[in-house]
């Protein structure tokens, strides 16, 4: 295990290196890509922008202002050229908000794409099953933000139910719920939908296995075969599912979801600092975004491990 | 003696898109205290959907049933769910076919079994699990203690067999069926598993219901044999009756298909000329009777499963074929088999 770990730990380093380099090098490609044209202010004459240029180290060399750019994100010092303000304590308080929405979802998702997974695959071929499955692809193709504001229109806006944006911390539980129960939603449906195909399929291969035969065979009650041998080897592949999109929500379609319910999240400061051309901003998010991806893929792996004790011999093997 | 299990006209179909399978079609049989009864026939005859019928694991919306397999007061195939949960792995246990797939890939073995001793009594874990050890001790798996907190993965084919045996056998059970048990292995394995079934069954008097298609193994070990044909008992009688008195034509080609040592290799092995038929539309009267040399007029109606000789009254055998002709008709060149289709045109009449 401690050997996996450091591996893991090592390609991390080579994973942030080359999302890094990709991102600084975007900016150096884009048209207007130059920040001292928007730090020189609107009415700045060719001089005052090479003025600024040589102030912010925009005249060196590339690579020289990529490693001086990495020096500052890594001693925390990074500030970012449209607000001037610290990115990394920026980052570090919005993260409760984004981690709030992200985690939140997933566990409604993951609990919401097995129940609905492991009833399809129980009735399949039934009306349930029939029922269940187009639930799924109506949530699967609906666009997030689609359901987001059709939520915020019937709840907020018609029933006033739940408040429509906002973000309020967890030191008030109710009110934190309160404010996140749409978003949670909008973001869950299209796993929900995923992860319930997923365990439909899965459990209805499982349910045809030799060794549930066997455990039946055994006189164990219906709801003992299901729980302890059905849905513990049907859940392996919902593990190595959530993890990469627990990241990738993280990382990316949080975004969506914050702007529609304008949470002062990590991906509402991405877009802010996107729209801005803002680059240490979105360097440094980018990188989270990619170490998040990492980080769960190794959480994944080892709670994969847990549940599948063939995985631990090929591992050690 | 007394029978543990009675089965009588037992009749199972399934729905299925292209139409009604008769899996099982009118089958009765007794399993007696302490005996072994081989059940015997090739794919698709309906031996394991017997097996699994008793269990109560053929259930379904598309299957239905009728008749009656009766233990003791309790008819396995009218029981209730709940009934039938006590009864597997508690009064019948069943080890299955493929020791590879039928144990729970990410449950440790030792759990596997204390798993069902609690579904059957109320004992502790811990006495559960030194009762699993006793037991994985028993059936020959060395180091019980560190085995038993394996996966079934560490475990090699035959040593699996024996922790299927080992769980069969946790809650004593009055009936072990055993459904081909020692096909998937390889043939050592194959005869230390059978030695072991047979020891057990000495040691513990569990009646052992015997699901194969392998003649060596019936030889081996069966007390009693039942020979099925597409979903029917043809014959049924003690392991020397049917070996050494066989009345049914396809029991003669079963025998005569079994490759000898004592003889000169043939130039081909013998096989029973044709196919079984098809479940879906199966032959009307015997079914044997598209395959069977010795056919004539009466085959078109199904005979009954009665004792032709009034000496041997369990020797039970479904055929038309009167006893005389039948005993006379068996013998192909010297031995028991059934002859060439084209060697008997013309003289098949009882």
């Amino acid at each position: 295990m401690g050997r996996f770990l450091l591996r893991r730990l090592a390609s991390s380093v080579v994973v942030l290196f080359t999302v890094s380099v990709l991102t600084f090098l975007i900016f150096e490609v884009i048209p207007n890509g130059n920040p001292a044209l928007r730090l020189a202010g609107r009415t700045a004459t060719p001089g005052n922008i090479a003025a600024v240029e040589k102030a912010y180290g925009f005249d060196k060399p590339v690579y020289v202002q990529y490693l001086r750019t990495m020096e500052q994100v890594f001693t925390g010092k990074i500030v970012s050229y449209a607000q001037n303000l610290n990115v990394v304590s920026q980052l570090r308080q919005d993260l409760p908000v984004t981690a709030s929405l992200v985690l939140g979802a997933a566990a409604l998702w993951i609990v919401m794409g097995i129940a609905l997974g492991l009833i399809a695959g129980l009735h399949a071929g039934g009306k349930i099953d029939t029922g269940i499955t187009v639930l799924n692809f109506v949530g699967i193709s609906a666009p997030s933000f689609v359901i987001g504001y059709v939520l915020i229109y019937l709840f907020s806006f018609k029933l006033h139910v739940f408040p429509s944006s906002g973000y309020v911390g967890l030191s008030d539980p109710l009110a934190w719920a309160d404010h996140l129960i749409m978003p949670w939603f909008s973001l869950a449906v299209l796993y929900t939908g995923i992860y319930a195909q997923v365990l439909r399929a899965t459990v209805v291969d499982v349910l045809h296995e030799d060794h549930v035969r066997t455990a039946r065979a055994k006189g164990l009650t219906r709801r003992r075969v299901l729980v302890h041998h059905v849905l513990r080897t049907s859940l392996i592949p919902i593990v190595s599912l959530s993890g990469l999109d627990i990241a990738a929500v993280l990382g990316g379609s949080a975004i969506i979801i914050e702007v529609v319910f304008n949470l002062p999240g990590i991906g509402n400061y991405a877009s802010q600092s996107i729209g801005a051309l803002d680059v240490p901003p979105v360097l440094v998010i980018t990188m989270f975004g990619a170490f998040a991806v990492v980080l769960f893929s190794t959480i994944t792996d080892v709670i994969y491990a847990l549940l599948d004790p063939r995985i631990r011999v090929a591992r050690s093997a | 003696m007394t029978s543990l299990l009675d089965v009588e006209h037992l009749r199972v179909s399934f729905r299925t898109e292209e139409g009604v399978v008769q899996a099982v079609d009118d089958v009765s049989f007794s399993l007696r205290q302490g005996e072994v009864l081989a059940i015997v026939g090739e794919s698709g005859s309906g031996k394991s959907v017997t097996a699994m019928t008793i269990m109560g694991l053929t259930r379904s919306p598309n299957a239905s049933f009728s008749g009656s397999a009766m233990l003791g007061d309790l008819d396995l195939v009218t029981a209730s769910e709940r009934q039938l949960e006590g009864v597997r792995g508690g009064r019948v246990a069943m080890v299955f076919q493929d020791p590879m797939t039928a144990l729970n890939p990410v449950q440790r073995v030792g759990d596997q079994i204390v798993e069902q001793i609690r579904a059957h009594e109320r004992v502790s874990k811990r006495a559960a699990h030194a009762r699993a050890l006793d037991l994985l001790d028993r059936v020959g798996i060395p180091q019980p203690k560190e085995r038993a907190s394996s996966y079934p993965h560490e475990f090699s084919g035959g040593m699996r067999q024996r922790v299927m045996i080992a769980m069969a056998l946790s809650c004593s059970p009055e009936i072990l069926i055993a459904d081909e048990p020692t096909t998937a292995l390889d043939v050592t394995t194959q005869a230390q598993i059978l030695a072991e079934i047979e020891t057990l069954q000495q040691e513990t008097g569990v009646g052992v219901l015997l699901i194969t298609h392998d003649l060596g193994v019936v030889a081996e070990v069966a007390d009693r044999v039942v020979v099925m044909y597409s979903g029917r008992v043809v014959e049924q009688g003690s392991l020397p009756e049917i070996f050494y008195d066989p009345l049914h034509p396809y029991t003669w080609g079963l025998l005569g298909s079994v490759p000898r040592l004592d003889k000169a290799r043939p130039s081909r092995l013998p096989t029973i000329p044709g196919s079984p038929p098809s479940a879906l539309h199966p032959p009307g009267g015997c079914h044997f009777g598209p395959r069977c040399p010795w056919r004539f007029d009466a085959c078109s109606a199904v005979p009954e499963l009665k004792a032709d000789d009034p000496e041997a009254a369990d020797h039970l055998c479904r055929c038309w074929l009167r006893l005389g002709v039948a005993r006379e008709r068996r013998v192909v060149e010297g031995t028991i088999g059934l002859p060439a289709p084209e060697a008997v045109a013309g003289t098949a009449t009882s």
